[in-house]
């Protein structure tokens, strides 16, 4: 079997909101999926109904091939959970919450021994192992929520905002150990809002907007389809208004003006060829007497398949919840 | 593993976590230490001229007091026990124990064990204590043992009390007025600090229907009197009636508070 999580148009209505309105996906087995939105598109929403947290409107569920809806019991045993929020006893130390989560599975002490233990030691959790939790710095509490995910060494590991309110390089670090778990064969299931996260670790991404399910597939793939080449020009001086305004008229042939750049130090045109282009706004430049620091392609980034496919920027649909 | 094999598991599980946190909170320990020889030495100093023996059915105040210390002790500590659900409904702590194959009912039931096992050792504690300041329980050993009884019994009762304003609260300041609030009418209506029979009308009337009453009257015929069965057996009664009524209005909230919506 190669799917690992099949989801088929799931609803979910809360009073009179619609949180899910028809969602399908399905993820494979062994790989790193993305589920991506601002809040309330029904991330979290689809993350509890995967877990019976909570009960769908309609639609239908299966992890493994168990219809997580007939059994909730079943479904909980093969996906691990990792929670935007608390997933650990903050007042007892990192040995002591694994023993206890281990417990919550069924895994009696002597049998959780050598999975604690080896776990500690690939999250590099051991010397701190004996401290209680509340002293444990983000990153470090992370990776021991992480580890106590795994302990029932679940075909499923859910990862709800891994790295939210972490710092680059925490964050850096958690990839590493993201792609290590799925080495070991594990499927990962993650939820982000931080799009250059998934676009670095996810195998295949689903962009989910308002309850919907806007588009599926690897990020290269959609920044292929969605994509639009694009390039910048860097005046050597900011751009003085009617300096701005003439230069702006003479490259209306070569491109558009990509959506929110129109500053004096940096002009994002979205074009069809990027070399002709290039060229274009060179000699466009030099007959206005306008000095270049340079011009140069910009890549597309899921940023702009997000902003594409959805109409708007995914900081600022969260900005606006 | 049978099903109660696992249920057992789970709850031994569960239980270590209020064991594992009982260790290090040294403060807890030491103000639970101190607490049953504050009840008895200032309550019972305060008391000891004023209440007489002739006014006390011939005993000595402190005597008197020890069933009413004991109780509220016990009550105290399981009034206030549920919070620690609360405070997994706060954190979302219990999403994540919701999200793992464990039974919906160990979960709440582990805290409710852990709070009896907890009052009978405070209830071991003030008997010990009112031991070394000279009272000790007329009826024995075996006194001792109804005393835990009847101390598990209202601890139950108070304990399924306090679960339940841990799932009707919004927050743990509502749950703490409503708890703090209970605490000095209960205490002040029922027969813990005087005898029934000296208390003003429609104040005894009240301690008739506060359990706190039976729990007390019951282990203090233990404590100075002696065995009186039909005596014991219908406070235990009237504790065990009151348990079951508690229990019958958790049912339904639990069911809301723990299952999927």
């Amino acid at each position: 079997m190669t799917t690992a999580i099949s989801v088929q148009n799931l609803y979910m209505k809360f009073n009179h909101t619609l949180a899910l309105d028809g969602a399908s996906f399905e993820v494979r087995k062994g790989e790193i999926f993305g589920l991506l939105g601002p809040n309330g598109a029904g991330k979290t929403t689809t993350i509890k109904i995967l877990l019976s947290l909570l009960r769908p409107t309609g639609g239908s569920v299966r992890i493994s091939g168990v219809d997580v809806l007939a059994n909730p019991q079943e479904a909980r045993k093969i996906v691990g959970w990792v929670p935007q929020e608390t997933a650990v006893d903050r007042l007892l130390t990192g040995r002591e919450n694994l023993y206890l989560i281990a417990g919550l599975y069924h895994i009696p002490p002597k049998a959780a021994r050598p999975k604690i233990e080896r776990l500690l030691e690939i999250f590099d959790l051991t010397d701190a192992a004996d401290r209680v939790v509340s002293q444990y710095s983000g990153g470090m509490k992370k990776r021991l929520e992480i580890a106590a995910g795994l302990l029932h060494e679940p075909a499923v590991l859910l990862l709800d905002e891994p790295t939210l309110g972490l710092d680059i390089h925490t964050r850096r670090k958690l990839w590493d150990y993201i792609r290590l778990i799925k080495r070991s064969g594990t499927t990962i299931l993650l939820t982000s809002h931080y799009l250059e996260e998934a676009d670095a670790l996810c195998d295949r991404v689903a962009i989910i907007h308002k309850g919907k399910i806007m588009a599926c597939d690897s990020p290269a793939h959609l920044k292929a389809e969605y994509g639009q080449p694009r390039i910048r020009v860097e005046p050597a001086e900011p751009l003085r208004p009617e300096q701005l305004q003439s230069y702006l008229r003479a490259l209306s042939g070569v491109g558009r003006l990509s959506a929110h750049r129109a500053d004096p130090h940096e002009i994002r045109l979205d074009v069809d060829d990027p070399f002709a282009a290039t060229k274009a706004a060179l000699a466009e430049a030099e007959k206005l007497g306008i000095p270049l620091k340079g011009v140069s392609a910009v890549h597309t980034s899921l940023d702009d398949v997000f902003i594409k496919i959805t109409g708007s920027d995914i900081l600022e649909a969260n900005a606006v919840e | 593993m049978n099903s109660l094999q696992r249920l057992l598991f789970e709850n031994v599980v569960l239980m270590k976590r209020w064991t594992c946190r009982l260790k290090r909170a040294k403060l807890t320990i030491i103000t639970g230490l101190i607490q049953p020889v504050l009840w008895l030495v200032l309550f019972g100093q305060l008391f000891s001229r004023i209440m007489q023996p002739e006014t006390l059915e011939g005993v000595s105040y402190i005597a008197f007091l020890t069933a009413g210390a004991l109780v509220m002790t016990v009550y105290e500590a399981s009034a206030v026990g549920g919070v620690e659900l609360l405070f997994d409904r706060e954190t979302k702590f219990l999403e994540r124990l919701l999200a793992a194959p464990v039974s919906r009912f160990s979960l709440v039931a582990n805290r409710f064990v852990y709070l009896i096992l907890f009052s009978c050792l405070q209830c071991l504690l003030m008997i010990a204590t009112a031991a070394l300041l000279g009272v000790t329980v007329k009826t024995g050993v075996g006194g001792v043992l109804v005393i835990l009884l009847i101390s598990a019994l209202f601890s139950a009762g108070i304990a399924t009390v306090s679960i339940i304003l841990a799932f009707v609260t919004k927050n743990h300041a509502d749950f703490f007025s409503i708890v703090g609030f209970m605490g000095l009418p209960l205490m002040f209506c029922s027969s813990a600090l005087i005898p029934l029979s000296r208390m003003p009308d429609w104040l005894n009337i009240i301690a008739h229907i506060n359990p706190l009453t039976y729990a007390i009257e019951g282990i203090r015929k233990l404590v100075i009197f002696g065995w009186d069965w039909p005596y014991i057996l219908k406070m235990i009664g009237v504790i065990v009636a009151f348990d079951l009524v508690v229990m019958a209005i958790s049912v339904k909230i639990l069911r809301r508070g723990l299952t999927v919506s």
